[in-house]
């Protein structure tokens, strides 16, 4: 112990923490959650307890899984910010089918608008290199736009949510939100996807190196027009399970999330120039946000304060992980 | 010869577009006068703002994602200020929201040469920020505007020694978007800093071995961008009476119509003019759609797709220009 200490260099302690940090990003992570939490408890004694962490928990999962489409696209240097509108289209026509159709049969009308605007933000940006954002910007306001019309055709229908989404979303198990069952496995196959397949590793070298990528011998555009494909369809599934969670459809329904998406994915340590990051990460990242927007609502810090909170975490701690980069 | 017509022909070629569309909304609606060639001037307004907006910072090499946003807070600051106030208080309203523009651009700039982020990074993280912050300022549509401002961009211009008839094509709110931009464009073009904009779009580090100090030259690049994108809040507030926090279309459109204008997306090329005209085209686009009684949310789709067609089209014409 004490003979590897002489032998190695000293590193300033600045400079050590700041590498223990890029090197595990969930430690400080983690800390940060659990301060949160401490103070939220300091604030409101008694809050904490088995009913608030499961309700948390129910929260942070539609975050959690959005972050992750952010997460999956960031890692290629892209940001989906479709997902909200994708996310709410989904839900409202499952909403609304349920009424008149065969569950089977709503669940895959629901899922059609996913597949659509995935697939044209796939060729947008891979095969005629749109940036992202912008790309997913136009997308989202077509979506919206087909939306409001299809609104119209369904008005006088109605909607309901279908019981299984409901007991999915709020119900709650043994002391377990009943989400958990969605989320864990499509966590596992995120984490696993990103870290042990071909497609994950293809995802961090399009991010890493794009021309050495295409150099080697990658289809480009067929890596991120399935990327994107999936981040719609994991989009499409949150929305159903937020309709479950939240059980009024409406054309804004899971908008709000859009912007707590980005920030969890950029908390969790991916990078926003891709390359670099991962899925766990950004679940931390989700149940911070998660944890904030409670104590900014205990705070009664108003919802523009919130957003301008939001965005400052962003540009802080992209400059943040910019300089520890740099300085390697 | 295709240098050429890169150069100048985009331009002439987007002016016959747009009277080959006024031609079409003459044949679609044979009634189409000078009163509705008003009306689209006053609704083309904050989006030639918007959109000169973003010309500058993509022409100097960047994007500014937060016009909207900027749009949306200088308005309701504009708008709450106004409210109740008495008409002189105007005066000093004005200049005080183009002033909040230029140095909240300026923000942007100085962001992203300090942190080294991204402007696309930068300008999102702006983005939500510049909304929570006109959502702190209003927090629903409200406020009020003074009434010779909204009187500033009603109407017509009389012109002593024309016809009626030739004054009527003449709207105020064409007028007052001419003197703004011109004011503020020509000059600038003329300048040394202009053509330092210019530079560093086109090549950074050439720019930077030829003494061009780039850093002060982004700066003033994404002041000048918020300064139009207040010009474009106040309109806004002028056209409608009220401001509204929650940001418009703004920025999808802006980028369509630059690309749409013949500026490269990689910076450097490009002028003023052709955005400008492009927002008249798509605008006109717009009108005709309402004119053959289209659906308006069907209206909204149809131009959602064109938007994402043309800056697809700009893009693929960028990549092929690189290889």
């Amino acid at each position: 112990m004490s003979t590897s200490a002489i032998t190695s260099p000293p590193v300033p302690f600045g400079r050590r923490i700041k590498r223990f940090m890029a090197d595990r990003p969930l430690v400080p992570l983690i800390i940060l959650l659990v301060i949160l939490v401490v103070i939220l408890q300091i604030l409101r004694p008694g809050i904490v307890n088995e009913r608030w962490i499961a309700n948390t928990i129910k929260f942070a999962i539609p975050l959690a899984i959005l972050a992750g489409c952010q997460t999956m696209t960031m890692l290629t240097g892209g940001i989906d910010l479709s997902v909200g509108t994708v996310a709410t289209m989904s839900a409202f026509i499952m909403a609304t089918q349920i009424v008149n159709q065969d569950p089977s049969v709503a669940f895959l009308l629901a899922m059609m608008p996913a597949v659509l605007i995935g697939l044209v933000n796939g060729i947008g940006v891979g095969v005629f290199r749109v940036h992202p954002l912008i790309m997913t910007l136009g997308t989202s306001l077509i979506g919206t736009g087909c939306l409001q019309v299809y609104q119209r055709t369904v008005i006088a229908s109605g909607a309901k949510i279908p019981d299984f989404l409901a007991w999915l979303g709020t119900g709650v198990t043994w002391g377990f939100p009943n989400a958990l069952l969605l989320f864990i496995p499509l966590a596992a196959l995120i984490v696993f996807t990103l870290a042990r397949t071909g497609f994950g590793r293809l995802l961090y070298a399009v991010g890493d190196n794009e021309r050495a990528t295409r150099l080697s011998g990658v289809q480009y555009w067929q890596v991120i027009t399935a990327l994107y494909v999936t981040s719609s369809l994991l989009a499409g599934i949150t929305g159903l399970l937020y309709i479950g969670l939240i059980k009024a459809p409406s054309l804004s329904l899971a908008e709000p999330l859009v912007l707590p998406s980005v920030a969890a994915a950029v908390i969790g340590g991916t990078s926003i120039f891709g390359g670099r990051g991962g899925y766990t990460g950004t679940i931390v990242g989700a149940l911070i946000l998660t944890v904030l927007t409670t104590l900014l609502t205990i705070l009664q810090m108003p919802e523009g304060a919130r957003r301008i909170l939001f965005g400052l975490i962003v540009l802080f701690v992209t400059a943040a992980y910019l300089r520890i980069v740099e300085e390697r | 010869m295709s240098h050429f017509l890169r150069r100048q022909g985009w331009v002439i070629g987007l002016f016959a577009l747009l009277i080959v569309l006024f031609i079409a909304t003459r044949i679609i609606q044979p009634g189409y006068g000078s009163g509705d060639f008003g009306s689209l001037a006053r609704a083309v307004l904050p989006y030639a703002f918007a959109v000169a907006a973003q010309t500058v910072v993509v022409i100097a090499g960047g994007i500014d994602l937060s016009v909207a946003a900027m749009m949306a807070l200088t308005s309701v600051t504009a708008a709450s200020m106004m409210a109740g106030a008495s008409e002189e208080h105007a005066l000093f309203v004005v200049p005080f929201v183009l002033a909040m523009g230029l140095v909240l651009g300026a923000l942007n700039g100085l962001l992203i040469v300090v942190t080294r982020v991204p402007d696309i990074v930068v300008t999102l993280a702006m983005l939500f920020v510049l909304q929570g912050a006109a959502l702190l300022v209003l927090d629903a549509p409200g406020g009020g505007a003074a009434g010779w401002l909204k009187a500033l961009i009603s109407g017509t211009v009389p012109i002593p020694g024309l016809p009626d008839a030739v004054d009527a094509w003449l709207p105020k709110a064409l007028l007052v978007l001419i003197v703004c931009l011109c004011i503020i464009w020509i000059p600038l073009r003329r300048s040394r800093l202009g053509l330092s904009i210019y530079a560093i779009g086109s090549s950074e580090l050439a720019a930077f071995r030829s003494g061009v100090p780039v850093k002060r030259t982004r700066i003033i690049a994404y002041a000048l961008s918020g300064l139009f994108a207040a010009f474009g809040g106040l309109a806004l507030t002028m056209s409608t009476g009220i401001g509204a926090p929650i940001p418009g279309p703004y920025l999808l459109a802006s980028v369509a119509a630059v690309v749409l204008g013949g500026v490269a997306l990689g910076g450097g090329k490009g002028g003023l003019l052709g955005p400008i005209v492009a927002v008249f085209v798509l605008r006109l686009v717009r009108t005709d759609l309402t004119l053959l009684a289209i659906d308006p949310n069907v209206t909204a789709i149809i131009e959602g797709a064109i938007m994402v067609a043309v800056v697809m089209f700009g893009a693929f014409i960028t990549m092929r220009g690189r290889q």
